[in-house]
């Protein structure tokens, strides 16, 4: 019987809902102190003072480290984006933007150490800075291109100029944070030469080896394991400061050291995305069919590090049009480096693509499925390529069908119920599918169980049951018989829980490990690792589809606007287990909810600090905010990946935010082209 | 957070005792505890007036409602006199927090509970430390005062029950160790002057003993609306609390200002023209000085009052 298709609960859901689960913050150790870290208050300057005689002798406290007594790191280490200075902490007096970690306060307890960080006496030499972001900032530039680079396809101007309707709009997002549940949290000890660390992020091995390289450590002096992560969005993607000043703090005392961030701390000093300023310009003839697609979005970034917010993604791939042309443009800014959040580029870009093919129906006069449906391509319309499989059209059709969507009267502003008004909306949206290298190793154990190794993370996503299923049916055998063994660095190389390339990645080498375990005979041990065979995956455009359907009431009179219905279609390739694939895109149309109606960081203007880094002023969709949501999956298979896996962790969020933006203005008959659609933009 | 010393006191004299200096009186903890782990209240002792024998819910003989002022506001809201007289009054309790702090939480507590401002609870200002300058002025203001704000602040006052009871004219009740005392809810919030350190006209020490509800203003044509940025749990961004008794009106607005807000203006505007509700709101409201980020707030209170006010009428 297979394991795969079958809808399980989570293996370790009991665990977790008795509270016998431990997160990073909840080991017990021995001996340990705890470390409280202490943030930049001004935006850009110098350290003139950190006064730690006044707190050397305070209750507890074990020592103070700042720039002048941290231990050097390597400013070679970094990630996917090149040297990152992000992670140059406590190095210098310099001061890159307010949250900056400046000094890592170690005592006995961590109401000790909180307690000498929240007076630890830091003085600063204020300089100018800079936190306001605009598309035409005279620091913009364009942004690295090792993905999402320009492209220019037939020639733009003449067939917008050709088109009989233009759609030519900005679309604005703002800055937004992960917000997992779960504050990140890091413990390190030595053991003898050996640094040995439980830490909260979302691939054990690729933070090991970027630990390594900052305190220039050969790899195998490093372990990191990680056993269960309270959410990751994207935050806990990079070696993050829990885990470099509990590193430092380890060396320095000869004890383990725990640190675990504030919330206000996780805010400031981790990640987030970055605010977004999107022109579009969408030609089209009388019938719908597109001539030209010109996306140009600009973002923020840090000096510190390079990043790419890849918003034009889907504008490549997405329809069928002669000319598409895309420049995305990178502005340094006095901020916090942003990095990756669920549904990268996509969720933005998407925002902006499906926002501007609503209005061009509108000013078609076409239905906006149909307007999709006409747009269908045959084949990359940037790259050429076929598609591995692509089932856009299915998700369109089935969720119309199943959203009633063919009654709908697509003149806006016509449904009321009493005060008010009601709308529905829909966009269609792809993710980038693929895999990454990966190791792993399978053990045939006397007692007829199976010993699976991979340095794989579970976020809370089901990763180990999913794995789990794909380990029993590569190996024949029923999943008692599977022992899986993950988040730890020592289990050999692994892709993160990243970028929706986890379970492809890891599926991918479990399988082959149990291909060649077969050819053994099904004995002994075999350790594989997949970088020659991803190397063999032909070109092709892979991608997951989905297409999202809103339905929306708008209080013109105090501007609220709920939504009262979701409906997502997914094309994600074969779905390993229902139960967790539908809770994954769920919870991403949700992410999407919450991106189209509340997320927002605000700056002083003048300080340029993130003043609501909390969750009291940064709103999240509550559960109030969320109606019953439908989601299901469209058949699909990726045939370029073993099992037929695309990858479901981010589509969820891509997608939803246009769908409810378009459903709004069906509702009010005005266009929301700035997120979040708060209520002084609504109110009449 | 600072260390403090905790005592449960025995009786209202023992906690006004111990609750001169730095002192501090504990009912829910669910804004005091809050503020001192963020470091904005720094008690050097905590008097635990919970279990003080001050809760529950009487009638009066002259009608009033007599709410002890550590009834929680879940049984303030539940109870069935309260309900059935004030609704209103429940309505605004339960549109606040969630059910878990509602459990917790207390009337007094509740009318004492410290502003929201997203600059007060992260560094110095004003409100804090007088001299220390209003950040929000210039910076993020979005969610701040459009009545009655002075430069020296413009911060908003947060509860919901105290709109709903600022309408229905109730009376704080009071204890120190000179004797009792009595405020009516529309004089316990001082005007913001330059001094918005100033929060209540409490005398200093004084122990919250109950909160009274007039019987001539029960109301039940009375309701509280309150618009927030998401469907649950969040605090207002405008609310109202509005009661048809015999021949008046009753109006109050949370969200704008540093205290709830009676709408006066309103309120005789409508004896004079009654049903004029447009025009009552817009006469209240040219009182108004928003703020470049938050003349909405304008717009919204105007139309809340006005739709409010037209479902209600009786
Ligand atoms: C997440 C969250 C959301 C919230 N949302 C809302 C909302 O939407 N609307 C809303 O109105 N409120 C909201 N609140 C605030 C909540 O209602 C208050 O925290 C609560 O009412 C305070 O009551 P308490 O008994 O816990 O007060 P405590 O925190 O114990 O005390 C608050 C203050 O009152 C003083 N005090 C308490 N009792 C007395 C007394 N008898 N005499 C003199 N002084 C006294 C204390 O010394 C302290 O200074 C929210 C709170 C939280 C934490
Ligand atoms: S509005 Fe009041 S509380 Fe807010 S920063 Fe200004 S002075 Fe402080």
């Amino acid at each position: 019987m297979n394991a795969v298709g079958v809808a399980q609960p989570r293996i370790e859901g009991p665990a977790k809902v008795t509270g016998a689960a431990r997160y990073a913050a909840d080991v017990p150790i021995e001996g340990l102190a705890f470390g409280a870290v202490v943030l930049a208050t001004v935006t850009r300057g110098r350290i003139r003072d950190i006064d730690v005689d006044a707190v050397r002798n305070m209750p507890g406290v074990l020592g103070v480290i700042d720039h002048r007594n941290a231990p050097r790191l390597n400013p070679k280490a970094g990630g996917f984006f090149g040297p990152d200075g992000q992670l140059q902490l406590l190095q210098d007096e310099m001061i890159p933007f307010a949250g900056r970690p400046v000094a890592l306060v170690v005592a006995e307890t961590l109401e000790q150490a909180q307690a000498a960080a929240h007076v630890l006496p830091v003085t600063y030499d204020e300089e100018p800075h800079d936190t306001n972001f605009t598309a035409d900032h005279p620091a913009g530039r364009p942004a690295m291109t090792i993905f999402d680079e320009p492209v220019d396809v037939g020639d733009v101007e003449a067939e917008l100029a050709a088109s009989s309707v233009v759609v030519e709009e900005r679309y604005r997002t703002p800055e937004e944070y992960h917000s997992a549940m779960e504050p990140h949290s890091a413990t390190v000890w030595w053991d003898g030469e050996r640094l040995e660390a439980i830490d909260s992020n979302q691939g054990p091995f690729v933070i090991a080896a970027t630990l390594a390289t900052l305190f220039s450590l050969s790899l195998e002096k490093v372990r990191i394991r990680t056993e269960h992560v309270g959410g990751g969005f994207g935050s806990k993607g990079l070696c993050g400061p829990q885990l470099i000043l509990a590193a430092m703090a380890a060396h320095r005392f000869g004890r383990p050291v725990r640190v675990t961030l504030t919330r206000t701390q996780v805010f400031l000093t981790t990640a987030m995305r970055p605010a977004t300023d999107q022109l579009i310009r969408i030609g089209a003839d009388a019938d719908g069919r597109l001539r030209a697609i010109w996306h140009e979005p600009a973002f923020e970034i840090s000096p510190l590090v390079e990043y790419i917010e890849g918003c034009t993604e889907l504008t490549k791939t997405l329809y069928a049009a002669r000319a598409i042309r895309t420049r995305l443009t990178a502005v340094p800014l006095d901020i916090l480096p942003p990095y990756s959040m669920r549904g990268p580029g996509a969720a933005p870009g998407s925002f902006a693509l499906e926002s501007a093919m609503d209005e061009l129906a509108e000013r078609l006069g076409i239905d906006p499925l149909e307007l999709r449906l006409r747009n269908e391509p045959a084949a990359g319309p940037v790259s050429g390529l076929p598609f591995s499989s692509r089932n856009l059209v299915e998700c369109l059709r089935e969720g119309a069908h199943r959203f009633g969507w063919g009654t709908r009267d697509h003149r806006p502003r016509l449904r009321r119920e009493g005060s008010l008004l009601v709308g529905t909306g829909l966009a269609a949206t792809s993710f980038s599918a693929g895999a990454f290298p990966s190791s792993a190793t399978i053990t045939a154990e006397a007692d007829g169980t199976f010993t699976v190794a991979i340095g794989a993370t579970d976020l809370g996503t089901g990763a180990r049951t999913a794995l789990t299923a794909i380990a029993a049916d590569a190996l024949e055998a029923g999943t008692e018989r599977i022992r899986l063994r993950i988040s730890d660095s020592d289990l050999g190389p692994a892709w993160s829980a990243g970028g929706s390339r986890g379970t492809t990645s890891w599926a991918w080498a479990i399988t082959e490990a149990a291909e060649k375990l077969r050819g053994q005979e099904w004995r002994g041990t075999v350790t594989i690792d997949t970088t020659q065979s991803l190397g063999g995956l032909p070109g092709r455009e892979r991608h997951a589809y989905s297409a999202v359907f809103a339905e929306v009431t708008a209080d013109p009179a105090t501007g609220e606007v709920r939504v009262r219905r979701l409906l997502g279609m997914f094309a994600v390739g074969r779905v390993v287990n229902p139960l967790l694939a539908r809770s994954q895109v769920i919870g991403g149309m949700i992410g999407g909810l919450s991106m189209a109606l509340h997320e927002e960081g605000v700056r002083d203007p003048v300080s340029g600090r993130h003043v609501n880094a909390d969750f009291a002023g940064y709103h999240i969709a509550a559960h109030a905010d969320v109606p019953d949501i439908e989601a299901d999956f469209v058949p699909d298979h990726e045939p370029g990946i073993p099992v037929g896996v695309k990858g479901a962790g981010e589509i969820g969020n891509v997608g939803t935010a246009a769908a409810i933006a378009n459903a709004v203005w069906h509702a009010t008959g005005v266009r929301q082209r700035s997120l979040p659609i708060r209520l002084d933009r609504v109110l009449e | 957070m600072k260390e403090f010393a905790y005592q449960r006191a025995a009786d209202i004299r023992d906690a006004l005792i111990a609750g001169g200096g730095g002192a501090r009186y504990l009912a829910g903890g669910t804004n005091l505890v809050d503020l001192m782990k963020e470091g904005v209240e720094a008690p050097t002792r905590l008097i635990d007036v919970r279990r003080l024998p001050l809760d529950g819910i009487s009638e009066a003989a002259d009608g009033a409602l007599v709410i002890g002022a550590t009834t929680t506001n879940s049984d303030l809201a539940a109870h069935p006199e309260v309900r059935r007289r004030y609704p209103a009054l429940s309505q605004a309790v339960l549109a606040g927090a969630s059910g878990q702090l509602r459990n917790m939480a207390t009337v007094g507590g509740n009318l004492l509970q410290r502003t929201r401002c997203a600059y007060f609870a992260a560094q110095e200002c004003n409100k804090r430390v007088p001299g220390t300058g209003c950040p929000a002025i210039a910076g993020a203001h979005h969610n701040h005062a459009i009545l009655g704000w002075t430069r020296s602040c413009v911060a908003t006052h947060a509860s919901d029950m105290a709109v709903a009871l600022t309408a229905f004219d109730a009376i704080v009740r009071y204890e120190t160790l000179d004797g009792a005392g009595e405020i009516p809810l529309s004089e316990f919030y001082p005007p913001v002057g330059d001094t918005p350190h100033v929060e209540t006209a409490l005398p200093p020490g004084a122990l919250i003993t109950a909160v009274v509800l007039p019987g001539a203003a029960a109301s039940p044509r009375s309701r509280y609306r309150k618009v927030r940025e998401r469907a649950s749990y969040a605090f207002a961004t405008v609310s109202i609390a509005a009661a048809f008794t015999e021949g008046s009106v009753r109006i109050a607005l949370g969200g704008v200002a540093s205290r709830p807000w009676r709408c006066r203006t309103a309120e005789a505007f409508l004896l004079d023209s009654p049903g004029s509700f447009r025009a009552a709101a817009e006469a209240e409201l040219s009182a108004a000085e928003p703020l470049p980020g938050n003349g909405y707030k304008v717009t919204l209170a105007r139309n809340l009052i006005e739709t409010v006010l037209k479902e209600l009428q009786p």
